[in-house]
Parts: C-alpha cells; sequence; structure tokens
C-alpha cells in the first residue's frame, strides 16, 4: 500500500514538473509569438498587433500565478493555443498534434515491438550457447548501438536511395498519392516507412539483446534450471518456461518504458527521413520559433512518457509475483 | 581512469600503507592486467582520439574553413584532400581533426559534471536514509522520466548558437539521475556492511565514512557511470548539432554531418562527407561501450562467458555453476 501511494505521489510530481516546465520554458527565455506571425504577414498596425495578442493569448495576463493557474486551466481543457508557424496559421496546437502523432505511433511503435521480440528472442539464443556464434557477434551489435541513429540512416539512405534506388529518400508517403483507404496509398506507406523503421531496429536491437541474454545467463545457472535439466526435461522447455519466462521481468518493463520514448519519436529518423512525425514537427516548430506548438508537443510527449512509466509499474506488478509479495 | 577503477572491486576498507606513487603504479599495473580484452582496446581507441581531440587543429593540413575557389562540388577522395572535399571545397580532414576537439570536450565535461552531481546525489540519498532519501530518489526519478531529447530540442531552440560549455552543462542536468540511481543502491547496500557499521561505531564522521569507507568501494561504479554518461552526451550532442540546433559556425563531428545533411550529400552520393565522420563517432561510441563492457565483466563473473568457457573433453562446463553441468549430456538425454 505504502508503494502504491508513493509511487501515485510520484506520478503527480512529475506531470506538475511536466507541465511546470512547459510554462516556465517561454517565459524564461525571450520570444514573442505575435512578432512570429507578424513576420509572415509584414505588415504591422495597433489594431492587428492587439487581435493577434488576443488570439494568441499572449500579452498583459497579470501577475505570474495567475498566468500559471491560467495555463493550468487551458491544459486541463486540452486547450492548447493556435500554431505560428508559416503555413500552419491559424491551426490549432491540438489539430496539428493529432495529424503528426499517427505517423510517429505507427512507424516507431511497430519497429519498437519488431525489435523488442526479435532482440529478446536472440538474447535468449545467445545466452543458451555463451561463446557460440550467436555470443559471438554481440560485439557487432553493440557496434551499431554505439552508432548514431542518423550515421546509419544516412549509410542505408545511401545505399539503398541513391546507389540502388530501392527506396525512396523520404517523406512517409508519394506526394500526389489520395491520401485514404486505398491500395496505391497504403503501399506507398509501406515502402516509405520501411527504410526508418529498418534504422530504428537495427539501432535498437542490441540493446534488448544484451540484457536478454545477461539476465538470461544469470538464470540459467540458478539451481531449479539445473533440477529441470536433471530431470531429463526437453532443452525448450528449459530454455523458455524455466529460463526466458524469468529472465525476461527486466526487459518487459523497460518495453513498456520504451513504448513511451515511442512518442518523443526518433527525433533524429524523422528529421532524417523527413517523416511528419512528431519528432520532425518538433524540429520545425523550433526552427520557426512556434512557442504554441512546441509547448504542445513537449506536453504530449512528456504525458506519454509518464503514461508509459504508469504502465511500466503495473506490468512489473502483475507480471512479476515477487514484486506483489514485496509490496503487498 | 578506468585502469584505477578496477582495482577496487572487492570491497576493502581504504587504510595507511596503500598511498605513494609507487603504489599507485603498482594498482594502475595490475588493473591494466586484469583488464579484459575488450575493455583493452576501448581505452587505446579512447586514448587515440584523445591525442587528436589535444593536437587535432595543429596538425591540420587546412582551416577547416579554407574554401577552393571555383568549386562548387564536393570533391571524392585525392591526395591533396585525403578524405575529400565538401561541397565548397573545404577538406574533410581539417575539419574532422578540429572538430573532434568539441566533441569529446562535451563529452568528457558533461561526464564530469553529471557524475558529480550523480555521486553527490546517490551518496547523500543512499547514506542519510529517511525523508532526504525519499526526497532526493523522487527528484532523480521525475527527471529519468522527462523526455531528454525533445526537452534538449526545446531549450536549444531557445539558445540558438549554444557554446560546448551551455550544451554541457543542459545535458548533465538531464544526464545525472542514471548514475545517481545506481549509485544509491550500491551506498544503500554498503552502508549495511560490517565496516561501515563498525566506521560509525567507532565515531567516524559521516563525511569520513562517505569518503573513506564508501566511495572507494564504488570507484567501480562510479566509472562505469561517468563512461556511460560521456557516451551518452557524445551522442547527444553530436545529434542535436546534427539536426541544427548548435552553433554552425563552430566545428564538430555533428556539424559537419549536419553540413552534408542539408548539402544533399545523400542525394549527390557525396559519401565520403558523411560516412568519415560518421565513423568517427560510432568508434568514439564503440570504445566507450568495450570500457563500459570491461568493466560490466569485472564485476559481474557470470558475464565472462566466453572467455572463462573451458572445454575438457569436447564438452562445454558452464564456469558459474556452483555444479557444473555437462549440458552435451543433458541435450543428448533430451
Amino acid at each position: 500500500m505504502q508503494f502504491v501511494v508513493r509511487r501515485l505521489a510520484f506520478y503527480v510530481v512529475a506531470v506538475w514538473t511536466a507541465v511546470t516546465v512547459n510554462f516556465l520554458i517561454p517565459r524564461v527565455v525571450p520570444g514573442n509569438a505575435v512578432d512570429a506571425v507578424l513576420g509572415q504577414i509584414r505588415s504591422s498596425t495597433p489594431q492587428l498587433v492587439n487581435a493577434l495578442k488576443k488570439q494568441l493569448g499572449v500579452g498583459d495576463q497579470g501577475s505570474i500565478l495567475s498566468q500559471y493557474v491560467h495555463y493550468w486551466d487551458n491544459v486541463i481543457h486540452l486547450n492548447l493555443g493556435i500554431s505560428t508557424s508559416p503555413g500552419i496559421y491559424p491551426t490549432p496546437v491540438l489539430t496539428e498534434i493529432g495529424r503528426t502523432l499517427p505517423w510517429t505511433l505507427g512507424l516507431v511503435g511497430i519497429a519498437t515491438i519488431l525489435s523488442f521480440a526479435i532482440g529478446t528472442l536472440l538474447g535468449v539464443f545467445a545466452a543458451w550457447r555463451p561463446g557460440g556464434w550467436l555470443d559471438r557477434l554481440m560485439p557487432s551489435l553493440t557496434f551499431l548501438q554505439a552508432t548514431p541513429y542518423f550515421f546509419l540512416a544516412l549509410v542505408l539512405l545511401y545505399f539503398f536511395s541513391q546507389k540502388i534506388a530501392v527506396f525512396p529518400f523520404g517523406q512517409s508517403y508519394q506526394l500526389g498519392d489520395t491520401v485514404g483507404f486505398n491500395w496505391a496509398f497504403i503501399g506507398s506507406v509501406i515502402t516509405h516507412g520501411l527504410l526508418p523503421a529498418l534504422t530504428i531496429v537495427l539501432t535498437s536491437i542490441g540493446g534488448w539483446m544484451l540484457q536478454m541474454r545477461n539476465v538470461m545467463l544469470t538464470t540459467i545457472s540458478e539451481d531449479y534450471v539445473l533440477v529441470a535439466q536433471a530431470k531429463g526435461l526437453s532443452s525448450r522447455r528449459v530454455m523458455f518456461t524455466y529460463g526466458a519466462r524469468n529472465a525476461v521481468l527486466p526487459n518487459i518493463a523497460g518495453f513498456s518504458l520504451a513504448l513511451g520514448f515511442v512518442v518523443a519519436g526518433a527525433i533524429v529518423m524523422e528529421v532524417v527521413f523527413s517523416y511528419p512525425g512528431v519528432g520532425f514537427t518538433l524540429v520545425q516548430a523550433v526552427g520557426n520559433s512556434d512557442v504554441p506548438l512546441m509547448q504542445g508537443l513537449f506536453l504530449v510527449i512528456s504525458l506519454a512518457v509518464l503514461t508509459a512509466s504508469l504502465l511500466a509499474d503495473i506490468v512489473y506488478v502483475v507480471a512479476d509475483p515477487r514484486a506483489r509479495s514485496r509490496q503487498a | 581512469m578506468s585502469a584505477t577503477a578496477v582495482s577496487e572491486t572487492v570491497p576493502v576498507a581504504a587504510g595507511p600503507g596503500r598511498r605513494g606513487p609507487a603504489a599507485l603504479v603498482r594498482t594502475l599495473r595490475s588493473g591494466w592486467v586484469q583488464l579484459p580484452l575488450k575493455a583493452k582496446i576501448g581505452v587505446v581507441m579512447l586514448g587515440a582520439f584523445l591525442i587528436v581531440a589535444i593536437i587535432g587543429p595543429y596538425v591540420a593540413p587546412f582551416s577547416p574553413n579554407h574554401v577552393t575557389p571555383s568549386q562548387y562540388e564536393a570533391e571524392g577522395l585525392t591526395a591533396k584532400h585525403l578524405l575529400g572535399t565538401d561541397n565548397l571545397g573545404q577538406d574533410i580532414l581539417s575539419q574532422m581533426l578540429v572538430g573532434t576537439r568539441s566533441t569529446v570536450l562535451i563529452g568528457l565535461l558533461t561526464g564530469l559534471i553529471a557524475t558529480t552531481l550523480s555521486v553527490a546525489v546517490g551518496t547523500a540519498a543512499g547514506y542519510l536514509g529517511g525523508w532526504g532519501d525519499e526526497a532526493l530518489s523522487l527528484v532523480s526519478n521525475v527527471f529519468l522520466v522527462l523526455p531528454a531529447l525533445p526537452l534538449l530540442v526545446v531549450i536549444l531552440g531557445f539558445f540558438p548558437n549554444a557554446g560546448n560549455l551551455l550544451i554541457a552543462v543542459v545535458l548533465s542536468v538531464l544526464g545525472w539521475p542514471w548514475g545517481a540511481r545506481v549509485i544509491r543502491a550500491q551506498t544503500l547496500a554498503l552502508s549495511n556492511r560490517d565496516f561501515v557499521l563498525a566506521a560509525r561505531e567507532v565515531g567516524e564522521s559521516p563525511s569520513r565514512i562517505i569518503f573513506y569507507e564508501l566511495l572507494p568501494n564504488e570507484v567501480g561504479l562510479i566509472a562505469a557511470s561517468f563512461v556511460g554518461t560521456v557516451l551518452y552526451a557524445i551522442l547527444t550532442s553530436v545529434a542535436l548539432a546534427f539536426i541544427g540546433l548548435t552553433d554552425p559556425t563552430a566545428w564538430s563531428y555533428g556539424t559537419i554531418l549536419d553540413n552534408a545533411f542539408t548539402e544533399n550529400a545523400v542525394q549527390t552520393g557525396a559519401w565520403w562527407w558523411f560516412i568519415f565522420p560518421g565513423m568517427a563517432v560510432a568508434l568514439l561510441g564503440m570504445s566507450l561501450v568495450l570500457i563500459n563492457f570491461g568493466l560490466d565483466e569485472l564485476s559481474n563473473p557470470r558475464l565472462r562467458a566466453a572467455r572463462g568457457l573451458r572445454r575438457i573433453g569436447r564438452r562445454a562446463w558452464r564456469p558459474a555453476d556452483p555444479t557444473p553441468v555437462l549440458r552435451d549430456y543433458v541435450e543428448e538425454m533430451a
């Protein structure tokens, strides 16, 4: 019970921090949303400035405390303001987030799930035969892990898009395709997603594999595994039911966390492939000094990570009976 | 640094008589001998990068900003430009030699600041316990769960042309909790060991217990967290520069890659422009990963699989087992 209370307190503080950081950033650092829009309109009259101030919700709003209360009110009502980026203004930030989020969730989500599944399975096999070929492959996978995302992405892009033009250079679908539920569009989305997904899988798979292998090595040297072997159970049964099942817990906890970082996206990946997801839009928003959009995206990202962390906690308690009895 | 780290993996209260330069050399040498091969390779690679970071700008054949007149296309590898040029005829090798310093510097600075923070918070939380521990753990957990890269992007968006120090500070502020958590756990475990309890009983002051009893036994862990933080800082700072959020006139691996990407090096097939700096980052990262692997293996003998695997009569013995199992035999039975 004490554990649950403590965790809940943690999430309250974490959400408070995320929202407060979001509130503070544009107020600590100078920069003006009105100027960002005026720069696009190329004209400025006092009436226009006043109208913009009202629309964007900036300007005189009383003390910082009342602004803070007002900001919380807006966040709770999902009133995230209006984007000031050229080409997007005056779209509400929420609409913009709704447009970009599915791309990131789809691509990075699927890639993360694949990477986790394959990596964990490979880790099991690597640990089962220490010093075997799979185990000796680990250092090269580690090299991939130490390789920056974008480097691998650039190299793959160079080989598969420049040298042999198998994959397109970027974007999420062929321009000119009708967006909707038709085969041409779906095919286009898949071919555009394959290469970015591959880069994510390649760079993250080593981590899953390494962690699984290390925990698995410890697990299979336990006495009960020895007993299982001694009483003549099949290798596969010992490997999966006795070894992997117990060793997979840290990986599962890591996986629920990783799901949260899916929304944070592979920012760099999205930049390399000009993929119109959350990360790419965030970088663009920074480039355009679009504070409302930046705030909105960061809020969504941090809340997603927090939700995933909560999920990781729950999963751990459900999956590991020891965690339950310890915390009861 | 990692060489000294490894000699202290067994909890030993630091006593007199283990000081002096000769003892230090002995410790260093025995540490080096104990170091697994992976870590040795890593240390040598990292050393090479450090040397380049120091002497790079003096040995660069050209100024990194030296533009070849009337050249509008990136040029491949030639005798004059060993690693080719960019689209303005600037020498890639020189850019890399000059840029190493900034990348390495950000990594080491962040490692230093963040590790200091994590040691301070980790030992304080672990040793104090009670409310202090609750509060410090809460803070570090909140920092852990904030998405670092998006936050960095937002923060650096407000500081265009950020310098090395600012980047290192921002990276440290977001990077210390990883180490703090591990060090806190170790401090908690150590606090209940007999030698610490004895020291308390004798009436040693808390600061003496922390600095002379606890910290020497956490050197391995601190070193590992330092190496991990440096790796995080290097990869993140290069990524940030690549996105274009740092000063574009200050050379670093990230700036070169940013130039290559924005000037369409991939589309025009100028592979040397991004392959070489990218390889440099990857090798630098690799050296750190190898060092950390080595440190890991030292502290957890079970990970020394390939090395410790002994073969007796064509059968593999699992060395970590208290009672060795002849696995081939078990499999034959299955």
